[in-house]
Parts: C-alpha cells; structure tokens; sequence
C-alpha cells in the first residue's frame, strides 16, 4: 500500500495539507495585522489623522511621526492605519456584492430559458473584454463621483468574472446524479438551486474571491488617486497618495507608505487566496 | 483522429471554397463588432438619462442665475426638450454617420475632443507595448536559473501587486527628482515618454514572462524539444528558433486581457505624469458631467476592445495551424 501512495503521490499530498508554508503564515499574520488596524485604528496610533499642525510640515519619518507629517503636519502614520477601514471596507464589500449578483446571473445564464440564457452569456462575454479597471471607471461615469459610487463601480467592474465561472461551474453541476435524483425525487427547482447546485458552484468562486479582494483594493485606490470617490482630507490610501504628488521632489514619504500599505494588503490576501485554491483543488483531485 | 480531421477538412473545402468562407467569417466578426458598439451606446444612453441631473446646470456652471425661459431656450436648442425615444434615435443616426454629438463644457463636436487626444494615448501605448514585449522575453529567457528565477518571481509579484500608479509615483521620484535622469514635465520629447511607459509596461510584462517562462518549461518537455537536442541543437538556439515561439501561443491567449489591461491603465498614468490623452478628456467629463463625452468615451472603448478582440481571435487562427483545421472541420 505504501509503495502505491509513494508512486501516486498520494503521501505527498497528504503531507502538504498537514504543513502551511511559512510566507503563508507571515501573509496571515500580516493580514490579521491590517484586518486590526482597520477594526481598532486607535491601538495602533494617539494621533488623529485629520488634525493639522502648522509647526510641523512636511516632516520626514521621525519617533515622533514615523511616515513623517504631509503638507498640512498631519501625521502620515495615522492616516494610512486609518487608512485600512476605508480600503478593507470596499475590498471586501465590493468583492461580496460581485460575487452574490455574479452567481445569481452566472446560474441564469446557465440555466435560464434559451433565449435570456444566450443574452446573458453574451454579455458576460462582451463585458470580459473589457479591463476591471475601466469598466470601474465607465460605471462612475455613469452613476458619478462620489464615496458611494466607488464600491458600486468596484463590484460592477468585477462581476462579470465571477458570474462566468458561476456560468461554467454550473452547467458542470446540473449534470450531476445528485440532481436529476433530488428532480425526480419532487424537490422544487428553486429547492434544487439553492440546496444542490449553488452550495456545490460555491467553492471556486470563495478562492477566486479572496484574490479578487486584492484586485478591489487596487481598484478602489486608483479610483480614489484620480479624484473620483472620497474628497480629501479623508485618510484613504489612494488620496494620500494623489496628495504625495504634488510634493514627490520635497517629501517624498507621503506618497511612500500608502502604497506600500497597499501592496502589503494586496500581497497577503492573494498569497493566502492562492493557498487556499491549491489546499481545494487537492481537495478535488 | 488527426485522419478523420483531414477527411473533414478537405470535405469543408470541397463544400465552401476558401475564400467565400473567410469572407462569411469575416463579415460576422465585424457584425459582432457593430453590434457591441451598438450595445454599449444604447445602455450608455440609457443609464445617462435615467440619472439623475440637468444638463443644463452642466452647460451653465453652477452658480448661473438663469431665469427658465433662457432654460428652456436651452433645452430647445441642445435637442433635450424631445421625448427620450427621439433623443434616443436621433443620437443613433448620428453615431451611424460617425457623430458624436456636441460636448457641454468645450463647446466643440466630441470627435475632434477624442481625435485631439488620441494622438499622445497612443504614443504611450505603442511605448509601452512594446518595452512590455521586450522586457517580458528578457524575464522569461534569463530569468530561468534557480536561483535568479527566485528573484525575477520575487519582482514579479511586487510588480503586479502594485498599483501601477504607485509605481509611476515611485519611478518620478527617483529617475525624475532625486536623479534627475528623465524629465519632470511631459513636454519633454522622447525622454519624458520613458517613465510613464515604463510604469505602464511593468505590470503587463510581470504577467507575460510569468506565462513565458511557464510556456518554456512546458514546450522543453516536448518531443520536438528532445528531437531538437538530439540533433546538437544549442540550447540558446533551441530556444530562439523553437520553444519561444511555442510559449509566444500561450501568451498571445492573454495579449487580449494584457493589452486591454494596459489601455486602461493609461488612464492613471497619464495623471501621474500629468499627460494629455484620451484618459484627461475622461477624467475632466467624470468630474464635469459631460455627458456626450463620456458617452463618446464609452463608444470609442467598446468599439477599442471589440476591435482587439476580433484581432487577437483572427491573429490566433493565423498564427498556430493547428487551430486551424479544427475550426475548418468544426464548420463542416
């Protein structure tokens, strides 16, 4: 028996899933760092993050101010941990309302009459080609600017991705004996969705979910840096950085720390996203 | 299987002549085209009237004390007191002519704001495409040690989990301000086009000598690849004559999205740099409500990216034989 696990790999897999890789732990350590800067803001700093200081302008990093102070003396520091709300909020929120309205039209463009079916997964075609980021955009320029509009614009610009996986994931799952055997047994077709097929399309599009919180958080930013959501002084990551420009040749900390927070943010949530797609696709194979 | 495909082929070539088919193929595929550019004007149109806002207080700015009568004088002569159905297909008759009506705030015919602004856009583009092209083939080609693939995937990771604008900011900051190596002002010539495509090109070639390399490994293992070695090929010229060209496929499945992903992103570059372009005149009509401008901006991007659609489909077809066979015995 073990010479036919050790030649299928079998063992290896089984080991793999007993031992987390340590740029995983680090990426879910530094993550639950963020996820607590965002809850408890506070913990992390005394400092308000919208209370100027005239006598200490475009400070560079000190004990005093560690991200050093921007062009009114706040205090860099506290604005990117209270920063974390803001971006976590719009990640996370953004990526929860794609993924629902995705699975909703992905199932309907499968399973939907003929015509509407066809319509739908044409448009989820259609709507693919386009980049997350401009679809973002071209939803703000219809909704307009404005703190709501950017989760809106976020989870817009993202649902087409998931509602073609729902699509796909669901035509696999109809075909299953578990199915035809829950129809013929009387059990409703809304019964059928939302106990047989929905619960089983689920778990590819969680793991696409926690990448695509990375993505939103980068959306969400860019779409903040251009001027299009929050107004500033809002302590938001992508406004802080839009503030750094105008002064990159003097102080070149304000547009510093932002986006290292971002990329801090985005890298974590994808290296623990991308773990768990292997531990599931293991689990599938 | 390989015999029964070329019994097909041949049928479907008897059947339909070569030409006809390729003709047929093509006229669907710009039917596709005119369709989504259709589609996109009219949700444009749609969602841009349903939201609320008064397009005259756009024209007027808004502090401008107007009495109504001038209002309405307004309304009358912008075409905007006509039921919406009207509205609706008087705009589309004059999209079909190539129209795009009259911008609110510039006072000008839509098409000469874009045609103004699409000249710097694609210079950037075209930058970037290709520094994105070469640094991509130098990652992949280069970085396939083990230990320096360790760090060219290190590179990689930060490069596509940055915001790229964060990366434009960073770039300035160094090459521009402390170096002093590249411009600061965008008016520059061709040294100020360095850093913005540089920024621009970084994500994508991240991805793209990510696939490459992926693609490298996969074709070495290939019987061509062992046919090729037996024969005394170098390895350099194993590469550069026949594995590269076989990773090039798969990258050419995601040049759509790449190059997609690119254009979009012009738009933050260009406000990093503070560069005209097509993402300016966007980003002034967001923030303005200019709404035959940004409708003009929704038209040009569908239209953009069911062109590079169709291109990248076409180009994939011509370019790997084997994909063309099939299709022919799929359309038999």
């Amino acid at each position: 028996m073990s010479f036919l696990a050790n030649a299928t790999g079998a063992k290896s897999r089984f080991q793999r899933r007993h031992s987390v890789p340590v740029t995983v732990v680090l990426a879910a350590l530094a993550l639950a760092l963020i996820v607590l800067a965002a809850v408890f803001p506070t913990w992390w700093t005394g400092q308000s993050p919208l209370e100027t200081d005239a006598a200490a302008v475009l400070q560079p990093p000190s004990s005093a101010h560690f991200f050093g102070t921007d062009q009114s003396g706040r205090d860099v520091f506290s604005r990117v941990i209270h920063g974390a709300r803001y971006s976590l909020f719009v990640g996370f929120g953004a990526t929860v309302i794609a993924l629902s309205l995705g699975v909703l039209i992905g199932v309907g463009a499968a399973l939907a009459p003929k015509v509407l079916a066809a319509g739908l997964s044409r448009a989820i075609d259609v709507l693919m080609a386009f980049p997350e980021f401009l679809l973002a955009l071209l939803v703000i320029a219809i909704v307009g600017t404005g703190e709501a509009s950017i989760p809106i614009a976020v989870a817009l610009a993202a649902l087409p991705a998931y509602a073609r996986v729902a699509r796909s994931e669901t035509l696999v799952v109809v075909e299953a004996g578990y199915i035809r055997a829950a129809r013929s047994l009387g059990v409703s077709p809304v019964a059928v969705l939302a106990k047989h097929v929905v619960p089983n399309i689920l778990g590819p599009l969680l793991v696409m979910a926690t990448i695509g919180v990375g993505t939103a958080i980068v959306t969400a930013a860019g779409l903040s840096f251009l001027g299009l959501g929050p107004q500033p002084p809002t302590p938001e990551w992508g406004i802080i950085l839009s503030e750094g420009r105008n002064f990159l040749a003097t102080a070149w900390w304000i547009a510093l720390f932002p986006g290292l927070a971002i990329v801090a943010t985005v890298i974590s949530v994808s290296t623990v996203g991308r773990y768990l797609r292997s531990v599931n696709e293991v689990r599938i194979s | 299987m390989s015999v029964a495909d070329g019994l097909t082929t041949a049928a479907s070539r008897r059947w339909r002549p070569p030409l006809l088919a390729l003709l047929w193929s093509l006229t669907r595929r710009l039917a596709r085209v005119f369709l989504v550019v259709w589609a996109a004007a009219s949700v444009g149109f749609i969602a841009l009237m349903v939201v609320p806002g008064d397009p005259v207080d756009v024209m007027l700015g808004v502090q401008a004390q107007v009495s109504d009568s001038v209002r309405e004088q307004i309304r009358a002569d912008w075409g905007l007191d006509q039921p919406p159905v009207i509205q609706y297909l008087e705009y589309m008759s004059r999209l079909f002519q190539g129209d795009l009506g009259q911008s609110y705030q510039l006072r000008a015919p839509v098409t000469d704001v874009l045609a103004q602004q699409i000249g710097p856009t694609l210079q950037l583009s075209a930058a970037a495409v290709l520094l994105a092209a070469v640094m991509a083939a130098l990652g992949a080609v280069f970085g396939r040690g083990k230990k320096i693939k360790r760090f060219i995937s290190l590179v990689e990771l930060v490069v596509i989990s940055s915001p790229t604008f964060w990366i434009g900011l960073l770039l300035l900051a160094v090459f521009a301000f402390r170096l002093d190596w590249f411009p600061v002002l965008s008016s520059a010539g061709l040294a100020s086009l360095v850093l913005p495509a540089l920024t621009l090109a970084l994500p994508v070639a991240g991805i793209t000598s990510q696939v490459l390399r992926q693609g490298l490994d996969f074709a070495e293992g290939q019987p061509f690849a062992t046919t090729a070695k037996s024969r005394g090929i170098t390895p350099a010229r194993l590469v550069s004559r026949h594995t590269l060209r076989h990773a090039a496929m798969d990258t050419l499945t995601l040049s759509g999205f790449l190059l997609g992903s690119l254009l979009g992103g012009t738009v933050l570059v260009e406000t990093v740099f503070a560069r005209p372009g097509l993402g300016q005149v966007a980003i002034r009509a967001i923030i303005g409500r200019d709404l035959p401008v940004i409708l003009g901006v929704i038209v040009l991007s569908a239209f953009v990216f069911a062109v590079i659609n169709l291109a990248v489909d076409v180009s994939y077809r011509a370019l790997d034989p084997r994909l063309r066979a099939s299709k022919m015995a799929k359309q038999a």
